[in-house]
């Protein structure tokens, strides 16, 4: 049995017949990061002795022949925006350094309950700002399937990690795409749900209208698994809704004949590589074939998705991270005489050049003569965005739209020009400003063997139906071609 | 609209942030270039569309009520025991910079 290849189901069924203990299983995996990950770069911390009492424990309840939780023995890995006790969680930031929770973020606690065996923190952009992961300030990640390029961002780590075996499951964030792009440029899944379907409790806040945590996984069937267990009401969040949490995995074979898959042109437009194109293309084809109805939809304000969505985030960016000031917590500038000295050298040498960037951005959007013009704007534009999405949504079950418009681009490509990179995010943004759920799913490879991904939308808090399709085609596709 | 070192100056005073020269001269160049390409949304008329801040704002509240009382389902039920206990002192501290082990030291407020 290859250990580091197994799903979530693999896993814990190997638990529970006792071929393998979660001792072992965390072993192998903490065996193949040692050998591994220093080319990959995924991780930024381990918790290896926490991760091993754990994995003992379950392996106590197996041995007693206790039924097992559903994530027994799964090991998984964290992205470091999400808070953990007792473990540095660093936020790919300098000031944050030395930074160890005294709480554990509402969907870590929630996957450890579930029996999930965390290996260590995920290497992600500072702040979850940035769509290469090249914003660490630790070191920048890099692509398990050509280590010449990046992995996407910011949960480029958590993306990496799952591509290259090194860990089962992972957790990252979206605040425009962080998830589901790095997801398309390895090779692997990722969901971004609805809005409050999932606790942000923990979670270091960029943007906090825009930001969600996801599941980055080898399957639908896990990423539908690992939402089950973190999804629901939490009384630390008051953004999380008060709506029951269907049973995503049992949802998922429900048949798709029938459901209506919208394709919007808007999506399919200059900047989009032929390749990627036509890779979506042929996905969308094989929906058909499922028996699915294609349907023409139109979501025309798709072109200002990203001008209103880098002032959106970059004005709430930039009131969160007032909080990183040197006093409680985090950096502090040596040797400055006055308070106000502090702040300011502690902030200039403790954030990164993306951060500073983006603080500068929404400091000035908001700032007096401004406001009007572009924070007040942004936000109308974000009412039509999402009334795009309303429109659309009553004519359609699903939406189907490539992940990111280009397959992984090498380190060092875009580094130097930020509005290019912010241009990376063109396809994922949308979702996130009208807080709908979405998932990207590999679709294809091209020339290069670099992986393309599949993006489906749907309805606010319909993330059975968005699995269901999306299991369907990954059905399809490892029938078809024999990949997995 | 033209971002100039001026308005670059004034906004890091604003967001507590010391940039050096060659961060000064960047961040004009990039500002100017991000604003350039933001300018596109000044194409539409958004004279009569309701501004949204987010999307519970639309997915949830309760409409027909006002104010913060059309969010009554985010409300924290009351914890009737009595509140709930505080971060202990010592795990409230470990993270300070700098700190005499009860209070958080900073440099000096206010000349005497």
């Amino acid at each position: 049995m290859d250990l580091n290849s197994l799903t979530i189901d693999g896993a814990r069924s190997a638990i529970a017949s006792r071929e393998v203990t979660a001792t072992a299983l965390a072993e192998a995996f903490y065996d193949k990061i040692a050998k591994e990950d220093g080319a990959i770069g995924a991780y930024l911390t381990l918790c290896k002795d926490r991760a091993l009492a754990k994995a003992a424990a379950i392996d106590a309840l197996a041995e007693k022949g206790e039924p097992l939780p559903p994530l027994a023995g799964v090991p998984v890995g964290i992205k470091d925006v999400l808070t953990t006790r007792g473990i540095r969680t660093t936020a790919g930031s300098k000031i944050l350094e030395n930074f160890i929770p005294p709480y554990t973020c509402t969907a870590v606690a929630r996957l450890e309950e579930a029996g999930a065996v965390v290996l260590g923190k995920m290497n992600c952009d500072e702040f979850a700002m940035g769509s290469s992961n090249e914003n660490s300030a630790y070191h920048p990640v890099r692509n398990p399937r050509d280590t010449s390029r990046v992995p996407g961002g910011s949960s480029g780590g958590s993306a990496a990690a799952v591509a290259a075996g090194t860990a089962i499951a992972t957790l990252g964030t979206d605040t425009g795409g962080s998830i589901r792009q790095p997801a398309s440029l390895c090779g692997v899944v990722g969901l971004k749900p609805t809005y409050g379907r999932v606790s942000r409790y923990g979670l270091i806040a960029f943007a906090s209208s825009l930001d969600h945590i996801g599941p980055l996984t080898r399957s639908v069937k896990d990423a539908a698994l690992v939402l089950r267990t973190m999804a629901g009401r939490d009384p630390m969040d008051s953004t999380s809704a008060e709506l029951p949490v269907p049973d995503y995995v049992a949802e998922l074979d429900k048949p798709v004949r029938g459901l209506r898959i919208g394709v919007a042109k808007e999506y399919f437009e200059e900047g989009l590589d032929a390749e990627v194109r036509s890779s979506v293309e042929a996905a969308i084809q094989a929906l058909a074939g499922l028996g699915c109805e294609v349907v023409p939809v139109s979501l025309p304000h798709t072109a200002y998705a990203i001008p209103t969505y880098y002032i959106v985030a970059t004005a709430e960016a930039s009131s969160n991270l007032a909080r990183f000031d040197g006093v409680r917590y985090g950096y502090r500038s040596k040797n400055a005489a006055t308070l106000s000295d502090m702040y300011r050298r502690s902030r200039d040498q403790g954030f990164g050049a993306e951060v500073k960037r983006r603080i500068m951005l929404g400091t000035y959007a908001l700032s007096a003569g401004y406001y009007d013009a572009y924070y007040l704007k942004a936000q109308q534009v974000r009412t039509l965005l999402t009334r795009d999405f309303d429109e659309a949504f009553k004519k359609v079950d699903v939406i189907a739209a490539p992940t990111s418009p280009t397959v992984a681009f090498r380190l060092g490509e875009k580094s130097n020009d930020p509005l290019a990179m912010y241009l990376a995010d063109v396809y994922t943004v949308t979702a996130n400003l009208a807080g709908i759920p979405g998932i990207s799913l590999p679709c294809g490879e091209n020339h290069e063997k670099l992986p393309i991904g599949l993006q489906l939308f749907g309805r606010h808090f319909d993330e059975a139906t968005v699995l269901r399709v999306a299991h369907a085609y990954e059905q399809t596709r490892s029938a078809q071609s024999g990949v997995q | 609209m033209k971002v100039t070192d001026k308005d670059v100056s004034y906004v890091a005073d604003l967001s507590n942030v010391e940039l050096t020269d060659s961060e000064r001269v960047r961040m004009v160049r990039d500002l100017n270039s991000i604003l350039g390409y933001i300018e596109r949304l000044s194409e539409l008329d958004t004279a009569k569309v309701p501004a949204m801040a987010q999307v519970s704002d639309r997915y949830g509240a309760d409409q027909s009520k006002q104010g913060s009382e059309r969010f009554a389902y985010a409300s924290r039920e009351d914890v009737r025991e009595g509140l709930r206990a505080s971060l202990p002192h010592a795990e409230a501290m470990a993270n300070a910079p700098g700190s005499d082990a009860t209070f958080f030291k900073v440099p000096k407020v206010i000349e005497r």
